[in-house]
Formats: C-alpha cells, sequence, structure tokens
C-alpha cells in the first residue's frame, strides 16, 4: 500500500494524495495492533506468572487476571527462607558454581576443538568430525545410564563434576559445530598475515582467532549459561544432598516438601530463577544475535 | 644479500592436482621481479610456497643463500601483502602495523620509532588510531604495505596487491609501490620483490623482470622490453601487449625471402626475416604481428573493415580476411587518408617486428637464429 501510494503521488492531485496517507496509516494501524495482539498472548503466561508472585496463595487460582488485588512480597520473603535451613541464595550460589566452570571451560574446550577442525589437515579429521556430528543425533538419554555408572566408578556421584567436566572437553558438539561454521566462513588470510608476522599456531589463535570468533563465543557462553540454568534433569540424576542442590532443583523441592503447596513461593522464586538469564541476554543481546547469523563476517 | 633462488619448484595439491610443474627462477637482491600470468597459472600457490604459506612438494626456495624449505613464515625473512588486505580486523591501524614486532619482543621505544617512520612514508599517520573497518581500500592497502615495511623483511611478497582498487587508484599505488621499491634500494635496504599480478600493465611498468606462467610453467623471464619486442613463444607474445598480437595461422613458403600464405593471399616477409628465421623453418607456422606494426599497404593482406573504434588519437581498426580477423592500430590520421570507399582496406606488417612462431608448441623461431 505504502509503496502504491508514493509512486503515484507526483501524478495524483492533492485530495488523492492526502486519502492514500489515510489509507496507509489505516494499513500500519492494523498490522500493528495485529502484532502487538499476537506478542501480548505468547507473553501472557509471564506476565502472569511475574504478576501471581505478587499475590496471595488464594487469589491465585481464584482469577486470570495479572494483577494482584493486594500486591504482597510475602511469596518472595518466604519463598526465600524455603523449608529448608538454607536459603534461595544458597541454591543460586549453587547454580553459579556449576554454571561458570561450565561456560568457562565450554568457551575454551570448543574454541580449540573447532579451531582444529576448521583449519588444519590430520589424519582421520574426517571421520572425527563425522563421529562428532553423529554425538549430535544421538538421543541424550542414551548415554545417561552408561555416563551414570561411569562417574559413579569415579566416585563423582553427588560433586558438581558430572555436570561440567564433559563440557571441558567439548562434550557439546553443537557449540563446536556452531564454531566451526562459523570459522569456516571467516577467511583465512588473517591467520595467514599473522603467521608472516611470525605468530606460531597458538599466538594465531590468541591474538587473531578468539577476537574474530569473539561474537560466536559469547553465544555459545550464553546458550550455555542459559541451558544449564534450566537444566533439571542432570542436578536430578547426580546431586542428592539438599545443600548441593541448585535453582532448578531447589524450585521442585518446594513443591516436594510442603503438603498444601505454596505456589505463590514456587511462582516468586522461579521468577527469581528467570532474571540472572534475562539479564544476561538483554546485556549481550548485540553478539549474540551477530553470533547466531554467522554468516556477517566483513573478509 | 638477499637473492632467493627457485629450484625445481613443485606443487601437488591433496586432491593430487599438480599446480606447479618443477620452476626454476632467480630473483637478485634488489630486483623487481613480476610474475604475470591468467588467472590459475599458480601465481599464488608460487609466492605461497615462498612464504612458507603452502607446503613445498618438490624442489628448493633458497632466501639469502639459506634453503627455507621447513622454515615458518615468520622465519623466512619475508613479508606479505595480501589482495584483500587481511589486516586484523580487531586492532587499530597502530597494532595492526607493530603486531609482529610485538610478537618478537621488541622495545616499546622501538616499536613506536618503526611505526611512526613507517606512518611517515606511507602517509598514514592520520589513520593510526582507526580501525581497519574505517579504512577506504587505498588507505587499507596502504596500512597493509606498512605492515610489511615495518618488518624490514629480505623479501617482499605481494599477491595481486591493487586489484582491489579502482583504476585511478591502481594506477597511483602502482607508482607509489615502484618509488618505495626505488627508494629502499637506494638506501642499500633490503628490497627484493616478487609481485604477482594478472594485469599486464602492472607487470609491464613495475617490473626490473617479468615472469609469465602459463599453467604452473614459466614461459619466459626477461625484461619487460625483451619480452615485448622478443617473446619466446606464442603464449608470451599474445600475453603481453594491448591490444593482442595478431597470431594468425598460416603457411611459410620460399627461401631467403620468405612469403607467409593464408587462404588466397600472401605477404612477403623479406630477406631479414629470412635471416632471423630458424633454418629449415618452412610450412605450418603461425605469423604474429603486433597491431600497431600492421599498416596500410598496396600489396598487403586484404580485409573488409568490421569495425573501427575512434579512440582519439588512433583508430583500432578489426578486418576480416576471410580465414581469420586481424586488429590494426592506426592513427587517425592514416585512418583519414585511407581510401575507404569498398569497406575493404589492405595491410602489411612491418616484417622487422613480426615473429614466426611454430604451430606446435608455439616457438618463437624468428630470434635471429642465423647468428
Ligand atoms: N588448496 C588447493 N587445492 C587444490 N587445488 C588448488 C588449491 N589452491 C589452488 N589450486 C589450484 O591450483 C591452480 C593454481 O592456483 P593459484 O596459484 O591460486 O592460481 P593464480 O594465483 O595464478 O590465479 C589452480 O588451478 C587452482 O584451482
Ligand atoms: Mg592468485
Amino acid at each position: 500500500m505504502t509503496m502504491i501510494a508514493t509512486e503515484t503521488a507526483p501524478v495524483a492531485t492533492t485530495d488523492t494524495t492526502a486519502v492514500d496517507r489515510r489509507r496507509a496509516q489505516i494499513s500500519a494501524m492494523v498490522r500493528y495492533t495485529l502484532l502487538f495482539g499476537v506478542g501480548l498472548l505468547m507473553l501472557y503466561p509471564l506476565i502472569w506468572l511475574v504478576g501471581a508472585s505478587f499475590k496471595t496463595n488464594n487469589e491465585i487460582f481464584g482469577s486470570i487476571g495479572f494483577i494482584p488485588e493486594n500486591p504482597t512480597l510475602e511469596g518472595y520473603r518466604q519463598g526465600w527462607e524455603t523449608s529448608t535451613p538454607y536459603t534461595f541464595g544458597r541454591f543460586f550460589w549453587n547454580t553459579f558454581l556449576i554454571i561458570l566452570p561450565k561456560t568457562i571451560f565450554t568457551a575454551i574446550s570448543c574454541a580449540l576443538v573447532a579451531y582444529g577442525f576448521a583449519r588444519f589437515e590430520f589424519p582421520g579429521k574426517k571421520i572425527l568430525f563425522a563421529s562428532l556430528i553423529a554425538t549430535l543425533l544421538l538421543p541424550n538419554v542414551v548415554t545417561r545410564i552408561p555416563q551414570y555408572i561411569l562417574f559413579r566408578d569415579l566416585g563423582w556421584l553427588d560433586t558438581y563434576l558430572p555436570l561440567w567436566v564433559p563440557s571441558a572437553f567439548a562434550g557439546d558438539a553443537f557449540f563446536v559445530f556452531m564454531l566451526v561454521q562459523f570459522l569456516r566462513a571467516i577467511p583465512r588470510d588473517m591467520e595467514e598475515a599473522a603467521r608472516v608476522d611470525g605468530a606460531n599456531t597458538f599466538q594465531t589463535l590468541i591474538y587473531i582467532v578468539v577476537p574474530l570468533l569473539m561474537p560466536a563465543l559469547i553465544s555459545v557462553a550464553l546458550f550455555q549459561f542459559m541451558w544449564t540454568m534450566n537444566d533439571f534433569l542432570g542436578p536430578l540424576i547426580y546431586i542428592s544432598s539438599v545443600e548441593k542442590f541448585p535453582v532448578s532443583l531447589a524450585l521442585k523441592l518446594s513443591i516436594d516438601t510442603t503438603e498444601a503447596f505454596e505456589w505463590n513461593r514456587i511462582l516468586a522464586m522461579s521468577v527469581l530463577a528467570l532474571l540472572p538469564a534475562l539479564v544476561v541476554f538483554f546485556i549481550a543481546q548485540k553478539y549474540f544475535i551477530e553470533g547466531i547469523s554467522a554468516g556477517g563476517v566483513k573478509g | 644479500m638477499a637473492r632467493l633462488e627457485i629450484r625445481n619448484l613443485e606443487k601437488v595439491y591433496g586432491n593430487a592436482f599438480k599446480a606447479v610443474h618443477g620452476i626454476n627462477l632467480d630473483v637478485a637482491d634488489g630486483e623487481f621481479m613480476v610474475l604475470v600470468g591468467p588467472s590459475g597459472c599458480a601465481k599464488s600457490t608460487t609466492l605461497r610456497m615462498i612464504a612458507g604459506l603452502e607446503t613445498i612438494s618438490g624442489g628448493e626456495v633458497r632466501i639469502g643463500g639459506r634453503v627455507v624449505n621447513n622454515l615458518p613464515p615468520g622465519k623466512r625473512g619475508i613479508a606479505m601483502v595480501f589482495q584483500n588486505y587481511a589486516l586484523y580486523p580487531h586492532m587499530k591501524v597502530r597494532s595492526n602495523l607493530s603486531f609482529g614486532l610485538r610478537l618478537q619482543h621488541k622495545s616499546k621505544a622501538e616499536i613506536e620509532a618503526a611505526t611512526a617512520e613507517v606512518a611517515r612514508i606511507l602517509e598514514i599517520e592520520p589513520l593510526l588510531d582507526r580501525l581497519p573497518k574505517e579504512l577506504s581500500g587505498g588507505q587499507a592497502q596502504r596500512v597493509a604495505l606498512g605492515r610489511a615495511l615495518i618488518k624490514k623483511p629480505e623479501v617482499f611478497l605481494f599477491d595481486e596487491p591493487l586489484s582491489n582498487l579502482d583504476a585511478k587508484l591502481r594506477a597511483s599505488m602502482r607508482v607509489r609501490i615502484t618509488d618505495l621499491h626505488k627508494r629502499l634500494k637506494a638506501e642499500g635496504m633490503s628490497s627484493t620483490v616478487v609481485y604477482v599480478t594478472h594485469d599486464q600493465t602492472e607487470a609491464m611498468t613495475m617490473g626490473d623482470r617479468i615472469c609469465v606462467m602459463k599453467e604452473g610453467r614459466i614461459m619466459q623471464v626477461a625484461d619487460p622490453k625483451t619480452l615485448y619486442n622478443e617473446p619466446a613463444n606464442a603464449f608470451v607474445a599474445g600475453f603481453i601487449g594491448s591490444p593482442e598480437m595478431n597470431l594468425v595461422d598460416g603457411a611459410l613458403e620460399g627461401g631467403s625471402d620468405p612469403v607467409f600464405r593464408i587462404g588466397g593471399q600472401a605477404v612477403r616477409l623479406g630477406p631479414q626475416m629470412g635471416a632471423r628465421l630458424r633454418p629449415g623453418a618452412r610450412g605450418d607456422v603461425t605469423l604474429g604481428m603486433r597491431p600497431q606494426h600492421l599498416k596500410p599497404a598496396a600489396d598487403g593482406l586484404k580485409g573488409q573493415i568490421v569495425n573501427a573504434e575512434f579512440m582519439g588519437h588512433e583508430v583500432v581498426v578489426h578486418l576480416d580476411i576471410g580465414r581469420t580477423r586481424l586488429v590494426s592500430v592506426l592513427s587517425a590520421a592514416e585512418y583519414e587518408g585511407l581510401d575507404r570507399s569498398s569497406g575493404a582496406i589492405s595491410v602489411a606488417p612491418d616484417a622487422s617486428a613480426a615473429h614466426v612462431f611454430a604451430r606446435d608448441g608455439g616457438e618463437n623461431i624468428s630470434l635471429a637464429h642465423a647468428s
């Protein structure tokens, strides 16, 4: 519509120009209303969650509206205290203890492995890369039991090691794959220039490849952060003492231990559990999007 | 000081494709050597083997008398300028220039002095604190040049450094690079250059000597004048010069006063050519005549004018002589003076500047063989 309006504008009289402009405005209005409506619909559960976390326990199931009648912080206060000897602060700290090594070591190990696959020729490279991709296609459940037995024999049960050590050996094939694809799109000339400048393989990686790879590495770190934050099954399998529970398990804990579910506490803690991922995402959004659109590298 | 010697150099790529077929080339200290040839003739491959960016499958590369086959690029005493600049995108121009020196752990003062000097020579001082993406093509190429210069290498390697620039900038960068080379030489610095290009204008204007390559083999190595006047074979003859040399297949007859026949027509090449020709060279040959040396003559090759391109001071005339076409470059006056009423004219080569090539192999068989 807008296109037609501008194209005909020079020959049309002032009257029809005004009509066309009007029509364009209406069409824009319709479009935005529609988009806004759909967007709201998708976001509603989240909005409801935030609203409900400020409600009293009785009110939560009383109405589907999201604005609490008597806003209260009771859910947050009691939820934070939990029914265990530990506050939720402890569980957040536990989550942090898993996320930190996992994210850092994922970025390092995946960058190293991807650099190897994308830039070097070595015997068996094809087979190794194929098996890497194959692990991508392997359903997670298949490896759960063998992994469990392995970690049990290592004496790692009820520690965080099973949760992050595999990642430190580039165990997340998806990230390696993502970085390899990203690297393939980057011309090699810069690295060759660095070699001519006297850099060895490792210096080239540190001074040239890693900075070029930074947007992708940030995406990797972000994905890993969010997935680890949300991971429920891993901690459920390997962590048994309450003092070591991460947030995802602790949320479930409040459901188990209370007989009459204190939904407002659970909802309040869910909101808190959402926050870190949300904050990190918005801070790193710019790089994140650069990282996913891997092709957008300037030559 | 930094002589470059290439001995029986071969390259076989991983897919078993043989890109370089045992070439030999000597570049003297301070010489500006241009590698030229059509796209895909393995110029880059050769250059990259000299640089150490590509493994050497056979033969030897020696820089300053030292075999460098197994040295990494950083230890060969070379610097390289790439076609697409290859600046480090996350570093300021200043850091781009000093990266190599910093890797060598040079002192801060030394690095700063070197950076300042290179920036002054290349007039990039105002750009030092910019990122590569904030530079124009010409500026980026000057920075790339600076990155090579700052290392004071023994041999400079260039891989089509100007082909991403527009025509005007290319012309000025050409002069800048040759000036720089002369200056380094005058100051007694190492200034051996191997410069790869597919552009014959660059080759002819910049090179002390030119190495013409084709399909991984060297066709001729000579200074620009020799290359133009005495091409060793039909390939070099056709590659160097613009418009391209006319290469016409025909038959050579006669004794000391040879005649070249094509279709029903014939041109006398004269006794001087007879003396130049390799003894017994008769029969099927290719005659090479530069368009500039084809002039109107009453008893020449008659041809229909197909097209005449007016270029101001000269006219490029395309003729159809039956079997094939000829291109002749005439001065505007010559063209105007012609009787073109029938649409046909007759032209003959300046036999002293013509060449006769063997039909198979294309070797020049008219290079004063009598001597
Ligand atoms: N990595 C490679 N693997 C296989 N063949 C290659 C590779 N690089 C170049 N070639 C081939 O080698 C030949 C020479 O290439 P190159 O040196 O880039 O030519 P030029 O620089 O003269 O255009 C070409 O036929 C090209 O296809
Ligand atoms: Mg090339």
